[in-house]
């Protein structure tokens, strides 16, 4: 086990940044044309990184796997972007937001790299108004914000319930641009299948053609990863279908260690399971949370009466409803953080509270009646109406909670056939976000030199739980404002080295491996199809190593995921050929890496004896169901080591987090 | 929820690559849940499919929650099929009946050639963003405080309905001339309705709509098939605006 060097910068935190980008090497603007930069994945983090650098003049190509750069899943994000502004005067500021992060974060993510977030999400803001994205606006033409979850302050800048839409054209038109100058070569239908390193140097991508089933050898100065997160190791989760963990997977098989795997966000609200054919979980924003309000019913028979269609949630009277939240978490009510409101939502369906008649019988409601006649009442107010009629309050609260939530609303309605103006939402966790990631310093670079990692791909400043609103922030603050600054600087001594040449015995080594690969699922002739084994291996996750985790359960998914990953590879069936349109095989490719992944997630759960953030131990709890951490033991960052097939001989190393500015207390939102 | 489940025919297009010449197969697949959306049911038969060690049919999709704009598929002669306001993804198999015979083809236009099956190639829009659909402003930590220029509510309302556009292609499926206009105008008028977008406004329209004539579509003969057939309900009054602000541009250029 060696201690990992994150190379933070010397001075105040609040300095660290601005004096250390004053000191970084620069690539002159002549120089930079003779240099290539692979940027994989065109999410916020990597088409903002790639506009930024072939804006700066650097030879920039990017990869996707969709059909354009525009559908990658940050499109997906609904509720908002934070930003320390204090455009609302209600005392936020970069530390406060920097503190929120921490402490969300469960105090498991990097000062340094969390101060820096901060610091630059002013600027974010700044950047996309420029480029033209249509952020929500108040009367008076200035930008109008929201709450998020975990924090006392309004920090959230939205458009509607598609904020990562609009912040992923934004980030899309510049790259488009790019593209139109020629500064950025476009793959499209790409899928990068392994890194290639050259004298220990990340120098390279072997990719495929997802069209013609080409393999490509693609070389670089620095190759950047900006793919995701690894969501979809559980089968459902809210992740695109298509997102997946293989390039950074790859990247870690060739030497980069994978950190904190095993932290998880599972989201609070999202649409319940409804049945085995379902193939992905939708989300309903968090913002809803600034609006709705979370309850099951007091009484268990009022819960089996709704479950067995007897009676309905608008028929529970106000003093028979549980609004666990407000009862739990006062200060904070139905916005606390992410985990705890999953966990609390846990608790209650467990005990038999859940209101959903699906096979688990999970599912809580998420209520706007309040919000609908408090927003009527004044609207009602402001048109000159001191004495409304009930119908008058109804349509003009609901006409306010259209404008807020309009698409999220019609959206749920689609899925579930019922009408959340009328009725409750149901709503139930799902996995969302992964926290862990690729270990990466400071400056972004993880343990391969020159390989980049940045947005949802990185494991750095989430901790182990992500605050509403936050992805879009480091998205876009890694992309525009830290990798033009920290890359330029590896960069600076790659100026005379010119082009890497793709003929090489690494790159032929990577191509062979990539073309056995194929070959070998093509050949197979099992008999059971990718998902099949992509859903037990789901199962295995969502049921062991899912919301509630502990020793035994862990040490059994490690287990029966090593088993599973043998039956896989024997029983796999995947028809077509190599040389064409795959699905089938692309979907194979990616579950056999997270059938590693998820080995070593339940690895990395098992050897966090403590429970932290979205990371809940069973056996780590105090007597009211809150989070044990163990500050003196676990208080690292977890990094492992690849070492061969066997995902059990990983080696851990630390990198122990070191909290200068911010005491280290236990998680309080009550 | 209600769970019921339907049998179903699927009439679905086949064809093995852009060289090749398709034609209609068809499928029964039984026990589908009315919970289900439309990919969904697609995932079931696919699934059928490589159980009967049969090649499963290709579609586009990505992140089933109708905003990727990735899902196409032309359903009963309609784009994203029977409902309004959705995308394939969003489409639910409780709107089909027990015993229906579904078609299923992909977007048919002479600017998005078929690759195979139901997916297409749609590269021609990222191609009218690169001509123009942009601000040109460099990265830069130092651009003006966001609130610098106050938006009226009501413009940057409609500049965001405008820029809530996908990129699915439903408007040119829909479309008898296979015309792109819905799509172009939807940025031309978000841009065109921002003060950030003034700039370069007139450059922005007359650079895409080059680059749209050049890529194969249609002309805009106003049948309005489009709107009724787009996911997200983009306006025909875009059309008019870049319209106007094309004709706004030829006078002046010349």
């Amino acid at each position: 086990m060696s201690i990992l060097d994150s190379k933070i910068p010397e001075g105040h935190i609040s300095k660290k940044w601005t004096d250390y980008k004053d000191h970084l090497r620069l690539v002159a603007p002549n120089n930079r044309p003779k240099i290539d930069i692979i940027v994989v994945g065109t999410g916020l983090a990597g088409a903002s990184a790639a506009a930024s650098l072939g804006e700066m003049g650097y030879n920039v190509k990017a990869f996707c796997f969709q059909d354009s750069p525009r559908r990658a899943h940050s499109i997906a994000a609904q509720g908002g972007i934070n930003a320390a502004k204090n455009y609302q005067n209600d005392g936020d500021s970069v530390y406060r937001l920097f503190y929120d992060t921490i402490k969300g974060g469960d105090y498991r993510a990097r000062e340094a790299n969390v101060h820096r977030l901060a610091e630059v999400s002013g600027n974010i803001i700044d950047q996309c108004v420029a480029q033209g994205v249509p952020f929500a606006r108040e009367y008076g033409g200035l930008l109008d914000n929201r709450s998020f979850g975990g924090t006392q302050v309004q920090r959230t800048f939205y458009a509607a319930g598609q904020t990562g839409q609009q912040l992923l054209l934004g980030a899309y038109s510049a790259i488009s641009r790019q593209i139109g100058l020629g500064n950025v070569q476009m793959y499209n239908r790409h899928e990068m299948l392994d890194l290639v390193k050259v004298d220990g140097k990340a120098r390279g991508i072997i990719a495929r053609n997802l069209i013609t089933g080409e393999i490509e050898r693609h070389s670089a100065h620095a190759v950047i990863l900006c793919t995701g997160g690894y969501g979809n190791v559980y089968f459902l989760s809210t992740n695109a279908m298509g997102s997946n963990v293989t390039a950074a997977w790859k990247a870690h098989k060739r030497g980069a260690y994978f950190a904190n795997p095993c932290y998880v966000q599972i989201h609070p609200t999202c649409i319940p399971v409804h049945g085995t054919n379902q193939s992905k979980l939708t989300l309903m924003s968090e913002s809803l949370r600034n609006s709705g309000r979370i309850w099951v019913p007091k009484k268990k028979e009022d819960a089996e009466a709704i479950r067995a269609g007897k009676l309905k949630p608008t028929q529970i009277a106000e003093e028979d409803r549980d609004y666990y939240l407000e009862r739990r978490y006062p200060a904070f009510g139905n916005l606390v953080p992410r985990d705890v409101a999953s966990r609390a939502a846990k608790e209650r369906c467990d005990a038999g509270f859940g209101i959903e008649a699906n096979d688990t019988m999970e599912g809580v409601y998420l209520d706007f009646s309040s919000e609908i006649r408090a927003k009527g009442k004044q609207a009602a107010l402001v048109a000159g109406d001191h004495n409304p009629s009930e119908e008058k309050i109804m349509a003009l609260g609901k006409a306010w909670v259209e404008e807020k939530y309009g698409n999220l609303f019609q959206m749920y309605e689609k899925i579930t056939d019922e009408n959340p103006y009328e009725t409750p939402m149901k709503i139930y966790p799902a996995v969302h976000y992964t926290m862990g990631g690729v270990w990466v310093d400071y400056n972004l670079q993880s343990t391969i030199p020159g390989c980049f990692v940045a947005g949802e791909a990185n494991f750095s400043d989430h901790g182990a739980n992500r605050l509403g609103a936050s992805a879009l922030m480091q998205g876009l603050a890694d992309g525009y404002f830290v990798l033009p600054y920290t890359v330029s600087d590896y960069l600076a001594g790659d100026i005379r080295t010119g082009k890497i040449s793709t003929d090489s015995p690494e790159f032929e080594e990577a191509e062979n491996n990539v073309r056995d690969l194929i070959s070998k699922f093509l050949n197979n002739n099992g008999s059971k199809s990718v998902d099949h084994f992509h859903k037990r291996l789901g199962h295995i996750m969502w049921n062991k190593v899912g919301m509630g985790r502990n020793a035994q359960g862990l040490t059994e998914a490690i287990s029966e995921i090593a088993a599973l990953r043998e039956e896989f590879y024997k029983e796999v069936y995947v028809p077509g050929d190599a040389n064409e349109l795959n699905p089938e095989l692309e979907k194979a490719l990616r579950v056999a890496d997270f059938m590693e992944l998820g080995q070593l997630m339940a690895r990395d759960a098992l050897q966090r004896n403590e429970s932290c953030g979205g990371h809940f131990r069973e056996e780590y709890q105090d007597a009211e169901g809150e989070t044990l951490r163990d500050d003196e033991n676990f208080n690292f960052v977890g990094a492992w080591e690849y070492k061969g097939m066997d995902i059990n001989q990983s080696e851990l190393h630390k990198e122990v987090l070191n909290y200068e500015y911010i005491k280290i207390a236990a998680r309080n939102y009550k | 929820m209600a769970s019921k489940t339907i049998n179903i025919n699927l009439k679905i297009w086949r064809q093995k690559n852009a060289n090749s010449k398709g034609s209609m197969e068809t499928y029964k697949l039984d026990n589908v849940s009315t919970d289900s959306s439309f990919l969904e049911m697609l995932d079931q038969l696919n699934e059928q499919l490589v159980n009967e060690r049969k090649e499963p049919i290709a579609f586009d999709h990505d992140c089933r929650e109708g905003i990727c704009g990735m899902c196409s598929l032309y359903i009963n002669g309609e784009a994203h099929g029977p409902d309004r306001a959705v995308t394939t993804c969003q489409l639910h198999m409780r709107k089909f009946k027990d015993g229906e015979t579904i078609y299923v083809e992909p977007w048919r236009a002479k600017a998005f050639p078929v690759i195979k099956d139901l997916v297409v190639d749609r590269s021609a829009f990222d191609r009218i963003q690169q001509a123009g659909g942009f601000v040109s402003v460099n990265t830069s930590g130092r651009t003006m405080d966001a609130n610098a220029i106050p938006i009226g509510k009501a413009e940057a309302d409609k500049a965001f309905e405008a820029a809530t556009c996908i990129g699915c292609g439903a408007c040119v499926a829909s479309c008898k001339n296979a015309s792109a206009m819905l799509f172009v105008s939807a940025k031309v008028s978000q841009l065109a309705l921002l003060p950030q977008g003034q700039v370069e406004a007139q450059q922005r329209v007359l650079n895409m709509v080059k680059q749209m004539d050049e890529e194969g579509f249609g002309n805009c003969t106003n049948t309005g098939a489009c709107a009724v057939e787009c996911p997200k309900e983009i306006s025909l009054e875009n059309i008019a605006r870049m319209n106007r602000e094309y004709l706004k541009a030829m006078v002046a250029a010349e």
